[in-house]
């Protein structure tokens, strides 16, 4: 069976259900409002802030600050994507079809992949935009040194989690599990781990904390990250391809 | 052509399918059958290359399924008609299994017509009723008009109509030379159906054989005989002058008689010869329900007990009869009587009083189907005289002398 049959019927499918639409809709809209916000609040608190904040103000990784919030959709959207078949029971349909399985999940994850790089990108690019507006004479430009890679790398980071939050559910299969693994995780452990000077060096190898040095053009003035930004970006990818490789491992052998 | 080699499969220590051989030939309807969790849905789950088997292995023309060429152009299959995205519509679920095998877009308007969805094409399938589900999932499975067909439970909440349209379906796929495999609970349906039966019980194969010989296998034919019902003496003398002729007499519940071994012709000779009077004199053939029952029931897992209704019971009215037990709840003895050949003793001893008798309420065939001699049918022909009770109830399987709390 051709993989491109298989592309176009996974095309198909994530286009005829309505959760596509709502998640990246949602993942657009809190990204860009909220880095839209954070932008306007930080230009005003500008003047009273410390001497070192200002030499370390990043004013392109402050436009991105919604993606916080955003990534959030982007899991639901990639939980949802896998897990449909499951809690469906589409599943059995699906690989009845295609007994292929391996042909089945890359193609899955190859739509799903290629819409959230599609919907990342214009998002990064356009919360990038909008907050510089929002911040005024503090604004970057998209012609700086390193802005285009962070913003650039603000639309792989939204895909990398919707990637990595499809291998989630292909191991754990029902969205439930998944999601509440996920939200919580990166929501608030992520962060806590990160912060904490105890667990900072730990937590700096998590996927979202290494994944989002990219957006990163300033360094902070006491950083001792051990990777640069494309170092942090391929941290995130193996935690990626780790995911999608259980997910594959378990969706061969496993019964449907 | 589908052909299944020492299958099993465990889920740890439960074995759901143990040395399952079969071959499923086209060109016929070959009924599935067994009771709940003996396996069916495992057995075509692991057909379809979903399961793996534990040991064993089945093959589709020669191929596991996951190494078949081209698989949704040759095998088609309905498993479970609520297994569909509920907020795609209709048109895009079969749309997006057609891509799957380049199977073009008119295709799926054509089954959509075919299983009568036209109209709620563009409609969300959460909104399906289960009948309208099972055409769904009916019209995925012919989508690549495939060879082979496998349903489960495809006759599963339709409608009467719906029911006519199933069974002349497969019929005519199974007379364009395909291989059609249906598993169904539904034995008056199978049995207009299917024109051979694998029946498993437990995981294990019961049964591999042509519908007409399951039944003569299972379950014997016989005569019902009736006396006059205010003559409770006639019935004795009668039912001793057949015995000495060399048939085999069972008493029923209503006050009938069961004849085996003796033509109908003959029964008339000698009830003439005996001078006694019948009320009636009737040909019975034993139908699939009844032989299924009798080949499963030491397979069942999971059998209904009497409701005891503890705490529940209202006070009964003066005057009011107890309710009569359902048959085949705690108590397997209503089937058909056992085939001659194979050891059945016809004159099962009566049973101990204690067991309510209660002529004028026949016991209801459980599925609602036509009644079937074993279940005891009201005769219209006695329902003047309903006098005389018979003297003992029958028992009429072989392996029933053996007290109920015993199996």
């Amino acid at each position: 069976m051709a993989a491109i049959q298989v592309v176009r019927s996974e095309w198909t499918k994530i286009r005829s259900v309505a959760s596509t639409v709502w998640t990246l809709s949602l993942a657009v809209v809190v990204t860009i409002a909220l880095g839209m916000l954070i932008s306007a609040l930080s230009k005003n608190e500008f003047d009273k802030m410390s001497r070192s904040d200002q030499l370390s103000f990043d004013p392109t990784f402050i436009s991105f600050a919604g993606m916080s919030l955003g990534q959030l959709a982007m899991i639901v959207f990639g939980v949802l994507v896998v897990s449909n078949e499951y809690s469906t029971g589409m599943i059995r349909t699906s690989l009845a079809a295609v007994p292929q399985r391996a042909t089945f999940l890359v193609s899955k994850i190859a739509v799903a992949t290629g819409l959230s790089l599609v919907v990342g990108l214009a998002t990064s690019f356009v919360a990038f935009f909008l907050g510089q507006a929002m911040l005024g004479s503090h604004k970057a430009s998209i012609g700086d040194t390193g802005v285009l890679r962070a913003v650039i790398g603000g639309g792989l980071y939204m895909t990398l989690i919707a990637m990595f939050s499809m291998g989630v559910a292909a191991m754990l299969r029902s969205p439930m599990l998944s999601l509440g693994i996920l939200m919580p995780f990166f929501f608030l452990v992520s962060n806590i781990l990160g912060n904490v000077s105890a667990t900072k060096k730990i937590g700096r190898y998590l996927p979202d904390q290494a994944g989002s040095k990219i957006m990163q053009v300033v360094t902070p003035v006491d950083d001792s990250t051990p990777y640069g930004p494309w170092g942090g970006l391929g941290i995130m990818t193996l935690w990626v391809v780790a995911a999608l490789a259980g997910g594959y491992v378990l969706l061969k052998k496993r019964d449907a | 052509m589908i052909e299944a080699v020492g299958l099993t499969k465990r889920y740890g220590d439960k074995t759901a399918v143990y040395n399952l051989s079969f071959q499923v030939r086209p060109g016929a309807v070959t009924g599935f059958l067994g009771p709940n969790g003996s396996g069916k849905s495992t057995t075509m789950r692991m057909i379809l290359g979903l399961d793996n088997p534990t040991t064993g292995q089945v093959t589709i023309g020669g191929y596991p399924y996951r190494k078949l060429p081209n698989a949704p152009r040759q095998v088609g299959a309905l498993l479970d008609a609520k297994a569909v995205h509920g907020g795609r519509h209709a048109r895009n679920h079969l749309l997006c299994l057609a891509q799957l095998s380049g199977i073009p877009a008119r295709r799926v308007d054509e089954v959509l017509g075919v299983v009568g969805l036209q109209d709620v094409a563009k409609k969300r399938s959460k909104g399906f009723s289960l009948g309208m589900g099972q055409r769904l999932g009916i019209a995925a499975a012919l989508l690549g008009d495939p060879q082979v067909l496998l349903f489960d439970e495809p006759v599963n909440g339709l409608d009467p109509e719906g029911i006519l349209w199933v069974r002349n379906l497969m019929k005519a796929l199974a007379a364009e030379g395909r291989t059609v495999f249906v598993s169904s609970h539904l034995m008056s349906e199978m049995a207009l159906t299917a024109d051979h039966l694998i029946v498993i019980g437990r995981g294990q194969l019961l049964a591999d054989m042509s519908i007409k010989d399951f039944i003569s296998a299972n379950s014997a034919d016989f005569a019902r005989v009736r006396t006059p019902d205010t003559e409770p003496q006639l019935r004795e003398k009668l039912s001793s002058a057949l015995t000495e002729a060399g048939g085999h007499v069972l008493p029923e519940q209503d006050g009938g008689l069961r004849v085996t071994g003796l033509p109908l012709p003959r029964i008339s000779d000698i009830a003439h010869d005996t001078d006694v009077r019948l009320w009636e004199l009737s040909p019975h053939q034993a139908s699939l329900e009844e032989a299924y029952m009798r080949m499963t029931q030491g397979a069942v897992d999971y059998r209904s007990t009497i409701d005891q209704k503890a705490g529940l019971q209202q006070p009964m009215p003066p005057g009011a009869q107890p309710p009569m037990p359902v048959p085949g709840q705690g108590q397997p003895g209503w089937y058909a009587p056992p085939p001659p050949q194979q050891g059945g003793q016809p004159f099962a001893p009566p049973v101990p009083q204690g067991q309510p008798v209660q002529p004028m309420q026949p016991p209801a065939s459980p599925y609602g189907a036509p009644a079937g001699p074993g279940a005891g049918a009201p005769n219209p022909y006695a329902a003047q005289a309903p006098a005389a009770p018979p003297a003992a109830p029958a028992a009429p399987a072989s392996d029933l002398t053996k007290p109920e709390d015993a199996r």
